[in-house]
């Protein structure tokens, strides 16, 4: 395998793997429609007069430098290039506005930007007098900059290599002693957390936080330089760091990024990545468009699709976990492995998938065990820019869709009061220049603070119900994790938002929007006659189809003994569907859990008052900006509570 | 980076030229002449004859009277649009003319015909002569695909692509052919704001990059005033006008015939 083990900072691991593996490829690009290929030695030729060429711009050792662009080849050496000279990197989120940027780089104070191409130029340029410090840009691609020849500090990439190809002529081990200076302790990145609440924060990862979990990740998937991954998440992103960096100087394979993110499917299929990420949106969206192509495909196709789809969901899983499976039935997942499942996983390219990981929020059970079912091994970790990533992560034959894993190699994990705290190599140095939120997050004892609740079920898997701030307990003591409870529902087709309510009372009730799509086709197919969304929501038809729904969640949550008690006793309908516009949604389409407790007073009251029915009038804003009220009687239904399987069998 | 006009004859020169369909006087009397690496701008209402003008210039019209040259010398009297594509000079159409069912790739490559060297026997058994030009072919095209930002849609039917993306194939044939000379006929037509700002950014790119002279045909006043040094202002198959944008604005013979009225797309 690729990097000695002795080589405890980056530059030092590109140095083993051009000594060791220099004629394989590392990096990729799809450049005027052919695959560019670097390889090891070229990579590591590339890093050293980048390196000399950035010390030249004045960038000296514990000075930060900004990378910002898509995913290329010359800016994730800059990461290399600036390391080794003993400048830390400090990736931006590529799509940030000027002025997301201009926070980032002045609350780490960065000498030098690296760069991708005008865009981020002009945001630079934009945003300058707020970064004094900044002394040089340094772009990659020189489209549209042939007019800018009077900003000052401004410099193709190219022009820069060449300066540092001149220093080694004259100075061959220059770049070996400034990569002899770099300790493992050494700050090696910088990375800013996208902050959903407030500023982002700069986490500071050190080479050894950085490569250790990596490296025992690699070991725990068995990857090796013949791995392929694409690089097309943002660099910014810890992920990224530890995939398309870490991870693959580490195993040594090779990263190939895209030619442009409008071209990312076409190119996933092109290259059929064996080692794959991607965040459960992704896979959904996969998922739909599959659907709705087959829809339109001819009858014998469709029929085919439906009856092998039907195999794959019945024993698709388990011939992926090695159990043991009737000889009938893999004869004919065998035949339909041959007619539908792989060529379906080559269009999807995902053909040559070894291992695929998803992570960041709930996948629907649905969606992963479909993706399963093919022989596709999606599994599901759960990590933190603070642990460098991992914190747990499911084994091969572990995968489930509603845990993320157990703990990860060297990690400890703990619960404490429902949260979720770990230990480990990986853990972060530190907020950058913020000690206070430093302090929140560590405790006393070295463990950090992820403000997920979650607990281990009994197979020591690690489930995560909520942000630790949302969970709340019924009136009896018993857990109450109302996001947990709302996706459950949302999985189901037919619901599209759910609003659950039961901190401090005596039992769960919640509030369903109807999927208007998904139940109006659904009704129309049974000719039950409605005239809009308020109409169709209170028919008694609707209303036992949710309730089948909330059955099912019911079911699921019996199953475990710390949310048995918060199955969903009440339910209504919403007359209205929630509304970012009323304030009821967030724009990324959360729901506001206060606001809607306010707006609909009523009927939380009237849900727990035992009433069968609540008179409600609600303000709503219209598609065309007027206001007005909407009057209607609202239902409210009881459901049954679930026995767990193991007592009713 | 410094732009220069001039310098050498002009890249296509009319001089006295006239046209007429049976008893209709599409062009009377009509000169113009465009410098290197100029961007000149036609307008004019409806039936002026800008793209009679057009026509004549990319050869698919033949002058009743007057003289054409090119690059100061003489052309004849009568020649083939491929022969005038040999002189370096390129075109876009009013209304798209692309093969509708090739990929945007291969309308591009069609741009390269009149660059390709011919021997159907040579193409067929793949000698090393036409497998060479081929790969050269194909890096000019890819290279255009890059420069107009347009690798997602490559392999995709033009027929399928949205107008202004069909647009920017146009424009990408056009420049496989490596023109000297580049007639646009109403590049912007039909866009919305942002597909025209990108167009514009590629049209001035082509211009300043490459030294190509630009003669457009444009409706948009906006974008004539932004990005022309000079404005040719038709009526009546006349030529009423011809200077700088910002003198064209002040004409008065302009402002009646044009300017100051609305005009009809």
């Amino acid at each position: 395998m690729a990097g000695i083990p002795a080589a405890n900072t980056f530059p030092r691991l590109l140095r083993a793997n051009a000594e060791h593996v220099g004629s394989l490829p590392a990096y990729r690009e799809k450049e005027f429609g052919i695959w560019q290929t670097w390889t090891w030695s070229e990579v590591s030729e590339e890093v050293r007069f980048l390196a000399l060429g950035l010390r030249s711009l004045g960038l000296e050792r514990g000075d930060r430098f900004a990378i910002i662009g898509d995913n290329r080849p010359s800016l994730y050496w800059s990461f290399t290039a600036g390391q080794a000279i003993g400048a830390i990197p400090v990736p931006c989120y590529q799509d940030s506005v000027a002025d997301e940027i201009a926070y980032v780089c002045e609350h780490a104070g960065v000498r030098v930007a690296v760069v991708e191409d005008q865009e981020q130029v002009d945001k630079l340029i934009e945003v300058r007098d707020r970064l004094p410090e900044l002394q040089a840009i340094v772009y990659t691609d020189p489209r549209g900059l042939e007019r800018y020849d009077e900003v000052e500090g401004l410099v193709g990439v190219e022009a820069v290599v060449e300066i540092g190809r001149g220093l080694h002529g004259r100075d061959p081990e220059d770049y070996e002693r400034e990569v002899a200076r770099g300790r493992p302790t050494d700050i090696a990145a910088i990375l800013y957390t996208s902050g959903t609440t407030g500023r982002p924060k700069g986490v500071l990862l050190t080479h050894t936080n950085l490569i250790e979990p990596a490296r025992r990740a690699v070991k725990f998937d068995n990857l090796t330089q013949r791995d392929e991954v694409l690089a097309y998440l943002p660099m910014a992103w810890v992920g990224d760091f530890v995939f398309s960096i870490a991870q693959c100087h580490i195993a040594g394979f090779c990263v190939n990024c895209p030619e442009s993110p409008e071209t990312v499917l076409t190119d996933l299929r092109e290259i059929g990545p064996t080692y794959f990420f991607a965040p459960p949106r992704i896979f959904e969206n996969m998922l739909t468009s599959l659907m709705v192509r087959m829809e339109n495909a001819a009858l014998l196709k469709r029929r085919l699709f439906a009856f092998f789809l039907d195999v794959a969901r019945r024993v698709g899983c388990d011939i992926l976990d090695g159990k043991r499976v009737h000889p009938l039935q893999r004869l004919l997942y065998a035949v339909g492995n041959l007619l539908i499942y792989a060529p379906l996983r080559d269009v999807l390219g995902l053909g040559r998938i070894r291992v695929a990981y998803t992570a960041g929020e709930a996948i629907g059970p649905d969606v992963f065990r479909f993706f399963r079912s093919l022989g596709i091994n999606l599994k599901q970790l759960y990590g933190q820019t603070e642990a460098s990533v991992y914190v747990t992560i499911q084994a091969d034959a572990e995968a489930r869709a509603d845990t993320v894993g157990s703990r990860f190699p060297g990690v400890e994990v703990r619960i404490q009061d429902q949260e979720v705290q770990f230990r480990g190599d990986g853990v972060f140095q530190g907020y950058y220049r913020d000690e206070a939120a430093t302090a929140k997050t560590m405790t006393e004892d070295g463990f950090v603070r992820t403000g997920d609740a979650g607990y281990f079920d009994e197979a020591g898997h690690l489930r995560i119900v909520d942000r630790a701030k949302d969970v709340g307990a019924l009136t009896d003591g018993t857990l109450f994790a109302p996001k947990f409870i709302e996706n459950k529902l949302k999985f189901h087709a037919w619901i599209r938002e759910a609003v659950a309510f039961g901190h401090e009372r005596d039992m769960v009730c919640c509030m369903i929007n109807i999927d208007l799509e998904a139940v109006g086709d659904w009704a129309e197919r049974r000719g039950i006659a409605y005239s809009g969304y308020t109409d169709l929501a209170r028919q008694e038809e609707v209303y036992e189809l949710v309730r089948g729904a909330i059955g099912d969640v019911n079911a699921d949550l019996a199953e475990d003994p710390a949310l048995r008690g918060s199955q969903i006793r009440r339910f209504l309908i919403l007359h209205k569907e929630l509304d970012a516009d009323d304030g009821e949604l967030t724009r990324t389409r959360k729901v506001r859990r206060t606001v809607i407790g306010q707006n609909y007073g009523e009927l939380v009251e009237a849900l727990y008052a035992g009433r069968d029915s609540c008179r409600v009038a609600a303000e709503v804003t219209f598609e065309d900006g007027r206001r007005g009220t909407v009057e209607a009687d609202v239902r409210i239904w009881d459901v049954d509570a679930a026995a767990p399987m193991a007592a009713a069998a | 980076m410094k732009r220069e006009i001039g310098g050498g004859p002009p890249v296509a020169e009319l001089e006295n030229i006239h046209l007429s369909f049976g008893g209709l006087q599409a062009l009377q009397d009509v000169s113009v002449a465009v410098k290197p690496r100029e961007r000149l701008a036609i307008i004019g209402p409806n039936g002026a004859g800008k793209s009679s003008l057009f026509n004549i210039i990319s050869g698919i019209y033949t002058p009743s009277s007057g003289t054409i040259r090119h690059k100061g010398g003489a052309r004849p009297a009568r020649m083939k649009p491929y022969e005038v594509a040999r002189l370096g000079i390129a075109r876009t159409f009013q209304n798209i003319a692309l093969f509708s069912g090739m990929t945007a790739l291969d309308n591009i490559m069609t741009g390269r015909n009149s660059l390709m060297r011919r021997g159907v026997l040579g193409e067929a058994l793949q000698l090393p002569w036409a497998r060479r030009q081929e790969i050269e072919h194909r890096r000019r095209a890819e290279e255009i695909i890059d420069f107009l930002e347009i690798p997602s849609v490559r392999r995709t039917p033009v027929g399928e692509l949205p107008y202004g993306m069909q647009k920017r194939v146009e424009l990408g044939r056009a420049l496989a052919a490596e023109p000297e000379l580049l007639l646009l006929d109403e590049p912007m037509a039909g866009m919305n704001l942002e597909e025209k700002e990108d167009m514009c950014r590629f049209v001035l790119d082509v211009n300043e990059i490459h030294g190509t002279t630009l003669i457009l045909v444009e409706h948009d006043m906006g974008v004539v005033m932004d990005i022309s040094d000079r404005v040719a202002v038709f009526d009546y198959g006349r030529k009423i006008a011809d200077a700088p944008p910002d003198d064209v604005r002040r004409d008065q013979a302009v402002i009646d015939a044009y300017l100051g009225t609305a005009h009809e797309h």
